[in-house]
């Protein structure tokens, strides 16, 4: 079994990493979970949540909200919506992406306002997790 | 005959307005390059944003729980036109384009007897619907203060247009943009989002690739990813729209300076020639003059 696969982490506006990767972390909604080369395939969603890829022995971490991940045997795609390597995550950006979260949450429907509420305290998580309040 | 000074004033004159074309063609150019490079960055997502909501899409078809956005409304009485045009003008027919375009398509639906509602994006398509179809205009994005098309403002039109179809306003939604085809041509297009049409490769899109696992569970997933495809939809549709402008943009006023070029000679021959004359008319003066003594 090959031992590295493709990687791609796009955003809507452009691709942000192309790589060969030979472990992907991933923030799924339903947990994290890791995607090494020959991975069933899966789709899963993501939560706001830290990726980390693990290519060449280092690995790079990305703030990640929004979006989902498509896993094959043969690679990892992540579509995010939002997406910023964790050295450019600032607390002002944090502090932005909470305030909108909490925003929709507080404007949200009754029918969705558990899920909005998760995705606001998922944002909270992943600050706390970076380091970051 | 007109007289030489008019002549003159008229040469300079055409002479700035072919100076100002120019530049604005080159700014056209420049702008053309990063619209265009930023739709080419953007394809790769809407590409693979289609692809599975395609292939989600044929799974899920037909079951009952297949989310409104997919499924419809089950009426197709009140269609939301989302007509997308240029903040400026001084780009050839790019707007009255995509107006025709969105124009004929809401007498085709008022004809039929269905309600339209139109959401204009850019402020041209707005002066122009507002003149026969103003009683159908129920919204306005303005985007002259955004500089660069970013999935901000696309997130924020697609928000819209979700929570007025979760409101219940509309049961079709159509977005009418100018799809880039080259600096020279701009297909006007009209697409429909709302309900999800389903691409043509769709189905061999899920006989030929592999099974995938859901999670969570399809529908679910498809939930969460349709708002996000009509955004992205949206998004492609402004970049496609912000390229096709400064190409037209550009082609027009390479027209224009041309023009104002044919018209600096012509002028300029008319000036030399009224020149002439009256140096002629000058010199018979004086001739008759001396042979008159």
């Amino acid at each position: 079994m090959a031992d590295t696969m493709q990687f791609d982490l796009v955003s809507p506006e452009r691709m942000l990493l192309s790589t060969q990767a030979s472990e992907v972390q991933i923030p799924g909604a339903e947990g994290e979970m890791t995607a090494m080369p020959g991975h069933s395939p899966t789709i899963t969603t993501l939560r706001p949540g830290v990726l980390k890829v693990t290519s060449g022995g280092q690995t790079t971490e990305f703030a990640v909200t929004g979006g989902f991940a498509e896993v094959a045997p043969e690679g990892v795609t992540i579509m995010a919506e939002r997406a910023l390597p964790r050295a450019e995550m600032t607390s002002e950006v944090l502090k932005d992406w909470v305030a909108e979260a909490r925003k929709s949450h507080e404007e949200a429907h009754p029918t969705v306002a558990d899920d909005a509420a998760k995705l606001l305290s998922d944002m909270v998580a992943m600050g706390g997790h970076i380091g970051l309040d | 005959m007109a007289n030489l000074k008019d002549l003159k004033n008229r040469i300079s004159s055409v002479k700035s307005t072919r100076k100002i074309t120019k530049a604005m063609q080159m700014v056209a150019a420049a702008k053309l390059r990063r619209a265009q490079e930023a739709a080419e960055a953007a394809r790769p997502y809407a590409a693979r944003m289609g692809a599975v909501v395609d292939s989600l899409a044929a799974s899920v078809a037909g079951s009952e729980s297949a989310p409104r956005l997919l499924a419809g409304t089950g009426s197709d009485n009140v269609h939301l036109l989302v007509v997308m045009t240029a903040e400026r003008g001084l780009c050839g027919g790019f707007n009255s384009s995509i107006v025709k375009l969105a124009r004929i398509h809401a007498q085709d639906l008022l004809a039929a007897g269905k309600t339209v509602k139109i959401l204009t994006v850019g402020k041209k398509g707005r002066e122009q619907l507002r003149r026969d179809l103003a009683d159908h205009m129920v919204a306005h994005v303005d985007l002259s203060e955004v500089k660069r098309i970013g999935y901000e403002n696309a997130r924020g039109i697609a928000q819209d247009v979700l929570a007025r179809f979760d409101a219940g306003e509309y049961d079709v939604a159509t977005l009418f943009f100018n799809r880039f085809e080259s600096v020279i041509s701009q297909i006007p297009t009209a697409q429909q989002v709302i309900p999800a049409k389903p691409s043509d490769n769709a189905a061999e899109a899920t006989d030929g690739g592999a099974v995938y696992d859901y999670e969570p569970s399809e529908e679910q997933i498809l939930a969460d990813l349709l708002p996000r495809s009509v955004a992205t939809q949206i998004f492609t549709a402004l970049l496609e729209n912000s390229a096709s402008e400064q190409g037209a943009r550009m082609s027009a006023m390479d027209n224009a300076t041309r023009n104002a070029g044919d018209m600096i000679d012509r002028l300029s021959i008319e000036y030399n020639r009224s020149r002439q004359a009256a140096i002629t008319t000058e010199l018979i003066e004086i001739i008759s003059g001396a042979e008159a003594l």
